[in-house]
């Protein structure tokens, strides 16, 4: 294969290639050697078959998709017939028939949307001014942040504006409600069972292993079981619904309800991560700073706020980014546990495309998917760009 | 006096602190296993008893039986047993392929330095996009692929060598981890084309493909970082005795980083173990996994809660004892992942 080539050639001294970090030229410096010695040849070997295999099933498919949201399925006789339709199947979610579903229905928020919108503008703009008044502000910086932060206050304004009384979320809406409240969660419960299991306490191997297992169960059977468990006539906790006089009343009916169902099997499920990971973060501090501020007689809040949790920053900040990747991606729940339902209170986009694909809708369900692609891509490089790199600039 | 609130040494929690740090880490204990408690003992309740109330200690309330079990192990036996078998081997082949990918490309991009061309690249994104617009255009996929593939070629010659631009190994690595941000649902349909075209949907095959393909970032970058942690000097003497690249990358790198494969091993065997969405794109009746058979399980006659308690019990317990056997091995291969990634 000819195109082999590109990929070899002679080993560049370091820091041609490499301006990134003094560790990886550090590296790079180790490795020329070693690379320069070997026959040339093996290299490529080791690297083009997940070249390959992810030019095959994400680079070509990425593109197919592409060129489908543009285009609508027309079954005829003994096949398919593929119109281009242009941006139609994207102006039917954000302005057409799918609107209410997609975005949601609008109204005007409620005075507690209003304050709270209110504030994330007045911390968005200190956040900007502080920016331009430090000496690392660029222009290009500069409009790229006010790109996001134009971008992410629209998309609060939609969330503010559809989730009122009137006003009916759409799986966007529903979706960002997924992720962020359910990674709220999970990292602060995941963040105190570190905390609490890091201690020398006996038996704690236990409740590692135990903790570590809601992570294992296939979010399908996580829906299953939650169910089961939310029934307030037959589950194991209806005596205490009926006690409370809500014996006869079903989660699944309420918008809120079905939606908080959900967001506890995420939560149960996947605290298990952030606890396992952060509990190994937390073993892996020095403890000597520890010990030498207990000596001196700080609190434990104290030495948690600037001791252990400047060290586990970065560790953080790479789990919140993980599970903000994989938690755009929720389906199996919301589907299993509620079907989407009551109406389409609980679907989530990714539901929400597969919904329209089962419908036939193939454009429709491309383009619900590319939307969902854009929104996770622009909020993933917004948080390794704005948080990630603070963080790890740090140790 | 001694005080319940002192602490007796530096290191241990007072008294206190340690009753309430039990009292915590009991009460998310019972958080995480109640579930499974109750999804247990469904297991062996019969119909009636899960239909007229909750009961809660088998022998004590209710009298256990095991219907469910003989009716998922005996009557419809061939219904478990190939899904389950499905699951088995689409489970572990995926996660053999995509680790022994994975870790492959994940060394060489610590090891070796790959320079690839601006020019070659745009040049092949621009052939994918004419052969989807010849496709679009009512050419028959087999011959605008061939096409594409031509020019590609035929122009890499020509205009190749002058466009030196070159990316280096960390934007390899970057392209390869931010496929994961990829939702799969934004590329299944593509890949339910392309399986219906070669003739392969709902076989294993298209199933272990696939998965391998979405864990393949997963691995590259656990083990990047990994393989990062382990001192070239080993490598350097093995290729001074005359080792090729390969027997040196078999013979001394696996070998020390067991621990890191093991771990990136059983993550990725999770996702495959339990994914839903793809399998539900891309397997009906004979590829159909586990999954797709517990959510099967809501039938016309309304959810068969015992079945399908039995059914979520023997799909979850391998994964749960082999996660008790590693569990050391994940916490530390995660965390290497997480710290640098």
């Amino acid at each position: 294969m000819s195109r082999q080539q590109s990929f070899q050639g002679p080993a560049a001294p370091p820091g041609l290639d490499s301006p990134e970090a003094p560790l990886e030229a550090e590296q790079a410096a180790k490795t020329v050697w070693y690379s320069r010695w070997s026959p040339g040849g093996s290299e490529g070997v080791f690297i083009w078959p997940a070249v390959l295999v992810l030019l095959g099933f994400s680079l070509f498919p990425l593109i197919v998709s592409l060129w489908l949201s543009f285009s609508r399925l027309k079954f005829v006789k003994g096949g398919v017939q593929i119109n281009n339709v242009g941006l139609a199947n994207y102006r039917k979610l954000f302005f057409g028939s799918e609107q209410a579903h997609f975005l949601g229905v609008w109204t005007m928020p409620s005075v507690l949307g209003l304050m709270f919108f209110g504030v994330l503008v007045l911390v968005t703009v200190v956040l900007l001014v502080k920016y331009v008044r430090s000496q690392a502000g660029t222009v290009a910086g500069l409009i790229l942040r006010l790109a996001f932060a134009l971008f992410a206050l629209a998309v609060m304004w939609m969330v503010v504006s559809t989730v009122n009384a009137e006003g009916r979320p759409g799986t966007v809406t529903v979706t960002l409600i997924y992720v962020y409240i359910g990674i709220f969660l999970q990292y602060v419960i995941g963040l105190g069972l570190a905390l609490l299991t890091a201690q020398a306490l006996p038996g704690r191997r236990f409740f590692r292993v135990v903790f570590l297992l809601p992570m294992m169960i296939t979010p399908v059977g996580v829906a299953y079981m939650f169910r089961m468990l939310a029934d307030t006539s037959k589950g194991p906790f209806a005596p205490v619904w009926q006690a409370v006089g809500l014996g006869e009343t079903s989660w699944v009916n309420n918008a809120w309800g079905a939606r908080s169902a959900v967001i506890i099997g995420d939560v149960w499920q996947w605290t298990a991560f952030m606890f396992i990971v952060l509990l190994a973060a937390v073993e892996a501090q020095p403890r000597e700073p520890v010990e030498a501020a207990q000596v001196d007689g700080a609190s434990r809040w104290k030495v948690f706020r600037y001791l252990t949790f400047p060290g586990i920053l970065p560790v953080s900040t790479a789990l919140i980014l993980i599970r903000m990747i994989e938690a755009y991606k929720i389906m199996d729940l919301p589907n299993v546990l509620t079907n989407g339902g009551p109406g389409t209170a609980t679907e989530s986009m990714t539901l929400h495309s597969f919904i329209a694909w089962r419908a036939l809708d193939i454009g429709g369900s491309a383009a619900v998917a590319y939307s969902l692609l854009i929104l996770v891509t622009i909020v993933s490089v917004a948080f390794v760009n704005l948080v990630r790199s603070r963080t790890t600039e740090a140790i | 006096m001694r005080s319940y609130f002192r602490r007796t040494s530096i290191s241990r929690p007072s008294p206190v602190e340690m009753t309430g740090s039990y009292i915590l880490l009991v009460l998310w204990a019972f958080v995480v296993l109640f579930p499974l408690y109750w999804l247990f003992i469904t297991s062996f309740k019969q119909p009636i008893d899960v239909n007229t109330g909750p009961y809660y200690i088998p022998f004590v309330d209710f009298q256990p039986s095991l219907h469910a079990w003989r009716y998922i192990f005996v009557d419809v036996w061939h219904d478990t047993a190939r899904p389950y078998a499905n699951t088995v081997i689409v489970g572990l082949s995926s996660s053999v392929l995509a680790l022994a990918i994975g870790a492959a490309a994940a060394y060489a991009l610590v090891r070796f330095h790959y320079r690839p061309r601006v020019g070659a690249i745009v040049l092949f994104i621009a052939c994918l996009l004419l052969a989807v617009f010849l496709v679009n255009r009512g050419v028959p996929w087999t011959v605008s692929v061939a096409v594409s593939l031509v020019i590609f070629f035929l122009l890499l010659q020509a205009i190749g060598k002058r466009l030196r631009r070159s990316l280096g190994n960390n934007d390899i690595a970057f392209w390869m981890i931010s496929q994961r941000i990829l939702p799969p649902v934004a590329v299944v349909i593509p890949i339910y084309i392309l399986f219906q075209q070669l003739k392969m949907l709902d076989t294993r095959a298209a199933l272990i493909i696939t998965y391998m393909a979405i864990n393949l970032p997963i691995v590259v970058w656990l083990l990047r970082d990994y393989f990062l942690s382990i001192p070239i000097e080993l490598e350097e003497c093995a290729a001074i005795d005359g080792a090729s690249r390969l027997r040196t990358f078999w013979s001394i790198v696996v070998p020390l980083s067991v621990p890191g494969l093991v771990a990136t091993f059983l993550f990725v065997l999770v996702f495959a173990w339990n994914e839903y969405l793809l399998a539900l794109f891309l397997s009906s009746a004979n590829a159909q996994t586990m999954p797709l058979t517990v959510a099967a399980q809501n039938a016309t006659r309304g959810p068969q809660w015992w079945y399908m308690s039995v059914l979520i019990w023997i799909m979850i317990l391998p994964v749960i004892v082999l996660a008790i056997i590693l569990e050391r091995f994940i916490a530390r291969g995660l965390l290497v992942g997480a710290v640098k990634g």
